[in-house]
């Protein structure tokens, strides 16, 4: 195998693979990443590979410890819960309803929120100023408190939890876009375009997006872990995810009633919990080094 | 020579907000007169300050002039019609660095005021886009690179293939060579001169330089705190000054160049 390239070939990284090269140099970068694309997999693959159904109920199997302990058993590798469903499946449902929600709760958010933010920042005068000025006041509130109100109002249920949290989501969208919005519309590369002829919305779709879109997947990664926290969160205040369906909040606080004699039916799901919360975290801190270095040289 | 830009009473006030009731003037540009006939190179110089940019901005209309007119062949230009001024009359940025997007290939900023101002079709963009490349010295590659890639000299080219692409009649040219070292710098006048050959273009040159301004322009009109203080062709304004701006200008540059002259 020829080990150097015959031709002088050289390599003219874009922006976004010039952060690719950044990102792979942080190893701990590199592993979250490979955690949350385990996480991925599992949600996507993971009722394929269930042997139970996450509401199956096994009178005979009630509480049976995890395969590694003595009186375990291999049919059910992390054990069973007070109602003798396989804890396994259900965090792997569990992380289904979690994190894939979150996921689209974000992107959600992020729609929404880009869309009024890049309204506000390309538009001057009392219309930008007032949804700033509102939306940043409610930046201040945590997201799990407005959450909570939204809920409080609407009802517990899994669909006005997403809407709460959602919506709490959007003001840090907004602002985030704002800002970049303003700082970009002074730059000369906007003016010459708008020189062009071009449109508000042109300008933001083919001149601001595409230098955007770096800043909206950090602000995406750390959306993610709070809304992830959330979500539990509401599930395990029995706010959320209503009882039959798995979800990896509402399992917490459902196990919490046996959890000295079953510790692994609280275990299970508080570590898939911290798992993706820390993964979700190193990935969209790595990028957001990755950033700052590339802009460096 | 047919006259190609007239500029009438061109003026422009820039306000400041100290307190709500009251605006203060800052700074008053102007009234501004001049021509400029076809494939001529008219130069403003000034200090800083002076409001040469300003004058820059108010020709190609990213602000809208307090009082005056802009007539090009005879026609008025509008503020709003942007179109039929950029068709004619287009900006090379001071800074290259940032009039490219950074975020997208120079194909893609080549591309913009095409699919904007013309119908041609996909296929014919791309030509235009090579064919201009080349035009400023560049090669076709060049549309797949990306401006952080890019030497200074190469982004005020790719600058100038912008303002070339759509066969403009007008280039406004603000301190275009300004962070360019010499030898680049003396390559990019070449190229301007060449391509005013070429095309028959005229150039609204805005420079510090006394050297260039000297070498590539007509007629210069030189600014002082928003006024013209003098005009005319270059030879007359540079060997008979009338102000005494112009005359410390001309000076010091003189005995620069004497004392560069001395040392080889």
């Amino acid at each position: 195998m020829l080990k150097s390239s015959l031709y002088q070939e050289e390599q003219y990284p874009s922006p976004m693979s010039q952060t690719w090269q950044e990102f792979k140099k942080s190893h701990v970068a590199f592993v979250g990443l490979c955690a949350l694309i385990f996480f991925i997999v599992v949600i996507l693959v993971g009722p394929f590979v269930t042997p139970y159904s996450p509401v199956e109920q096994n009178t005979d199997a009630l509480l049976i410890p995890p395969a590694w302990a003595p009186n375990g058993g291999i049919s059910y590798m992390l054990g069973t819960d007070a109602l003798g469903r396989d804890v396994l499946t259900r965090v792997i449902y569990g992380s289904r309803v979690t994190f894939g929600i979150s996921i689209f709760l974000v992107l959600m958010a992020m729609l929404v929120g880009v869309f009024i933010g890049a309204f506000a920042g390309m538009n001057r005068g009392v219309r930008s100023s007032f949804l700033n000025h509102l939306l940043d006041s409610t930046m201040a509130i945590p997201t799990l408190l407005i959450a909570i109100i939204i809920v409080a109002i609407l009802g517990p249920g899994l669909v006005n939890s997403m809407w709460a949290i959602t919506l709490a989501l959007i003001p840090q969208f907004i602002h985030y876009t704002r800002d970049f919005v303003r700082a970009e519309m002074e730059k000369e590369y906007v003016i010459a375009a708008r020189l062009d002829g071009a449109s508000s919305m042109h300008i933001f779709i083919h001149s601001i997006l595409p230098n955007m879109i770096e800043m909206l997947v950090v602000q995406g990664t750390l959306a993610l872990s709070i809304a992830i926290l959330d979500i539990s969160a509401l599930g395990f205040l029995s706010l959320g995810v209503q009882a039959p369906v798995a979800e990896l909040g509402a399992m917490l606080s459902e196990g919490l009633d046996v959890a000295y004699i079953a510790p692994w039916s609280i275990a299970a799901p508080g570590a898939a919990i911290f798992l993706v919360i820390v993964s979700v975290n190193i990935v969209g801190d790595g990028l957001r080094s990755a950033l700052r270095n590339r802009l460096r040289h | 020579m047919t006259t190609l830009l007239t500029v009438k009473n061109l003026s422009f006030a820039r306000t400041s907000r100290d307190n709500w009731w009251q605006k203060k003037k800052v700074f008053q540009l102007g009234p501004i007169n001049f021509d400029i006939n076809a494939g001529e190179t008219l130069a403003v110089i000034g200090d800083n300050g002076s409001g040469k940019t300003t004058l820059a901005n108010l020709l190609v209309g990213v602000q809208p002039p307090t009082s005056g007119q802009i007539l090009l062949n005879g026609q008025r230009l509008r503020q709003r019609n942007l179109k039929q001024r950029s068709l004619n009359i287009r900006m090379i940025f001071q800074h290259s660095q940032e009039s490219l997007n950074p975020a997208v290939t120079v194909g893609t900023i080549l591309d913009e005021p095409l699919k904007l101002n013309t119908d041609l079709d996909t296929k014919s963009r791309q030509d235009k886009i090579y064919s201009t490349l080349r035009q400023v010295g560049l090669l076709r590659e060049h549309a797949y690179f990306y401006r952080h890639m890019l030497s200074d000299g190469q982004r005020q080219r790719v600058a100038l293939a912008r303002a070339l692409i759509l066969n403009p009649q007008i280039i406004v040219a603000d301190e275009p060579f300004a962070a360019l070292d010499p030898s680049v710098r003396s390559q990019m006048v070449n190229l301007f001169m060449q391509l005013q050959k070429d095309l028959g273009l005229s150039y609204v040159f805005i420079s510090h330089n006394l050297g260039i301004v000297r070498h590539i322009s007509d007629r210069v009109i030189v600014l002082q705190n928003g006024n013209i203080i003098e005009s005319g062709k270059t030879d007359v304004v540079f060997n008979w000054p009338k102000s005494d701006y112009m005359k410390k200008l001309i000076a010091s540059h003189q005995s620069f160049v004497e004392s560069k002259l001395l040392e080889d």
